[in-house]
């Protein structure tokens, strides 16, 4: 008895008025995200006949012909590009937390600083600079446009991280280590990077979200459709391809999958890593 | 010395940019000019005299209004339901669904609007004319007085969830006795909400607010891939306005004056942001 009168004070008139906005508002999330889907598999027709059923005619060729159209470059490049950003944000970010936590006194907490305050700054500000250096240097319109910039701009979040981390290692480790002759870099290598684990799957999932979505500088960067990343990519499949809605979404599903796929397995470092950071893209 | 990777790849790409921006807002050149001419102020006299850059302000204020109340008003709210026991079979259910748009590309989400807002076939005047509301359909995008709105919804769309996250982490870290007493004492839900949960997350409040505040001043994918800042200039914003005097219109050195602009603003308030957060570390 008791119990049943706890569970009807738990859920009383509120509870039910909320539990159904809760609803509406995860269908006003799904069912675009299933509508795309859908009509993925649609022809034309298909989608400007009946705008909400369900597809009459299956066509999964639309995937095939979304690839073949362009996706499949689109896809390497944003690959290449999202691992090679990766890759340098890791090694640079750990090699520079590693050195700010090295470093005795004031000297450390200077440089550190220095890093933090590119975090203050919006990307919008550096675009134009960052155009006029990037022609000059002739790095424009290649795959390093994006690759450097990408680097650069997510190093300071990337250092905050992995210097809070490397903060917390016991020291003891070290100077044992020390004691046994060991260089910086063998420590560097043997003891914090196999530590920093955790960190690091946190730092490459947030840099991948950001590599594989990244718009603004993908487009100001870069003009010749060998090199563009899926994002741009998908705006000049759209412009390409007018009416073949069904095709294009097929190909906004498929930019969709990798990051996805990532979430999927990694949820814990994706909302530690925006938690943290509090810095999205 | 292992600072100094990290320490070039922000000089060259970050700091040297963010100078040489500044050196170029006192200049006049194109892309394909080989000197640059000095022009003193006088592109922040123009800066002053441009009515565009007045309109772009004012949709960057439309956009932080909006964003304010919706993602980190509503964003709290949202969070503080999740929270509550009545829902917790489903909350890490809803709380994964409301965060789906956040992982998605700003591409994709954009593009998906489009079909949402499309006059003939888009999804939102299908859906007003299946339940009777023909009235209400519009030509979302393409209207003056409905275009800015229809591009700040995409923005809530996309982000209300992660904002929602951030605060059920902040409502995660308060003490559940405090909960418990105020229930003991008979506080209902509702004085619970202003009495405990808010007050206990101000400073996540507060960071929501300068994050959702600096990025409704930068805001630029969803108006170019949308509208690009029309019809004429309804959905112009600071950022999309920088990038069309400088690449459209060829006038590198006024745009890197709209740059500063934009600097000013963001840098004021992510230094807020900044400082209240070293000191959030240091009471920790």
């Amino acid at each position: 008895m008791k119990t049943k009168v706890k569970k009807r004070r738990k859920f009383g008139l509120g509870e039910v008025v909320w539990l159904i906005i809760l609803l509406i508002l995860a269908a006003l999330i799904l069912y675009p995200l299933f509508w795309i889907i859908m009509s993925s598999f649609k022809d034309y027709k298909g989608i400007y006949g009946d705008v909400w059923g369900l597809p009459e005619i299956w066509h999964p060729e639309n995937y095939l012909t979304a690839w073949n159209k362009g996706i499949s470059q689109y896809f390497l490049n944003s690959t290449i590009v999202t691992l090679a950003t990766i890759v340098g944000v890791s090694l640079v970010s750990t090699f520079a937390a590693f050195g700010v936590c090295q470093m005795s006194g004031r000297l450390g907490n200077i440089i550190f600083l220095l890093c933090m305050c590119g975090l203050l700054l919006a990307p919008q500000v550096c675009v134009l600079p960052l155009f006029m250096l990037l022609t000059k240097i002739k790095i424009r319109n290649t795959l390093w446009a994006m690759i450097l910039p990408y680097i650069a701009f997510r190093l300071p979040v990337s250092i905050m991280m992995v210097r809070a981390f490397f903060v917390g290692i016991s020291k003891e480790l070290e100077e044992a280590a020390i004691i046994d002759g060991a260089t910086l870099l063998q420590i560097y290598r043997h003891i914090y990077l196999p530590l920093s684990k955790p960190i690091l799957a946190t730092v490459v999932v947030m840099t991948a979200y950001y590599g594989w979505n990244e718009f603004m500088f993908a487009t100001i960067f870069v003009d010749s459709s060998a090199i563009r990343t899926i994002p741009v990519g998908l705006m000049v499949f759209r412009d390409g391809l007018m009416t073949e809605w069904g095709v294009v979404m097929a190909g906004m599903v498929i930019a969709c999958l990798p990051i996805t796929v990532l979430f999927l397995f990694m949820q814990k470092s994706f909302v530690r890593g925006m938690a943290a950071g509090s810095v999205k893209g | 010395m292992f600072t100094i990777p990290a320490l070039l790849f922000l000089g060259v790409f970050v700091f040297y940019p963010l100078i040489n921006n500044i050196v170029y807002s006192f200049q006049s050149f194109t892309l394909s000019s080989a000197t640059k001419e000095w022009v003193g102020l006088k592109n922040y006299q123009t800066l002053l005299s441009d009515g565009v850059i007045f309109t772009s302000i004012m949709n960057n204020i439309r956009y932080a209004i909006v964003s304010i109340i919706i993602q980190v008003g509503f964003g709290l709210v949202l969070a503080a339901v999740l929270e509550d026991v009545a829902f917790r079979r489903i909350a890490p259910a809803l709380r994964s669904i409301y965060f789906i748009p956040t992982i998605l590309s700003m591409t994709v989400v954009c593009l998906l609007f489009e079909f949402v807002y499309n006059p003939q076939m888009g999804l939102l005047n299908s859906f007003l004319e299946a339940v009777g509301l023909d009235g209400l359909t519009k030509v979302w995008l393409g209207s003056k007085k409905t275009a800015m709105y229809s591009v700040i919804a995409v923005s809530q769309w996309q982000s209300t969830g992660y904002i929602a996250m951030l605060f059920i982490v902040a409502i995660q870290k308060i003490p559940r006795d405090l909960y418990e007493a105020a229930e003991v004492d008979g506080a209902s839900k509702i004085t619970r909400f202003f009495y405990i949960t808010v007050p206990q997350v101000r400073q996540m409040f507060f960071v929501t607010m300068i994050l959702t505040v600096s990025g409704a001043f930068t805001v630029f994918n969803e108006p170019y891939i949308l509208t690009g800042g029309g019809p004429g200039t309804a959905t112009m914003v600071l950022s999309l306005h920088m990038y069309q005097t400088g690449f459209i219109k060829n006038n590198m050195g006024y745009a890197s004056t709209i740059a500063i602009l934009i600097f000013v603003i963001t840098a004021v308030l992510s230094s807020v942001q900044f400082f209240s957060f070293g000191k959030k570390e240091e009471d920790a």
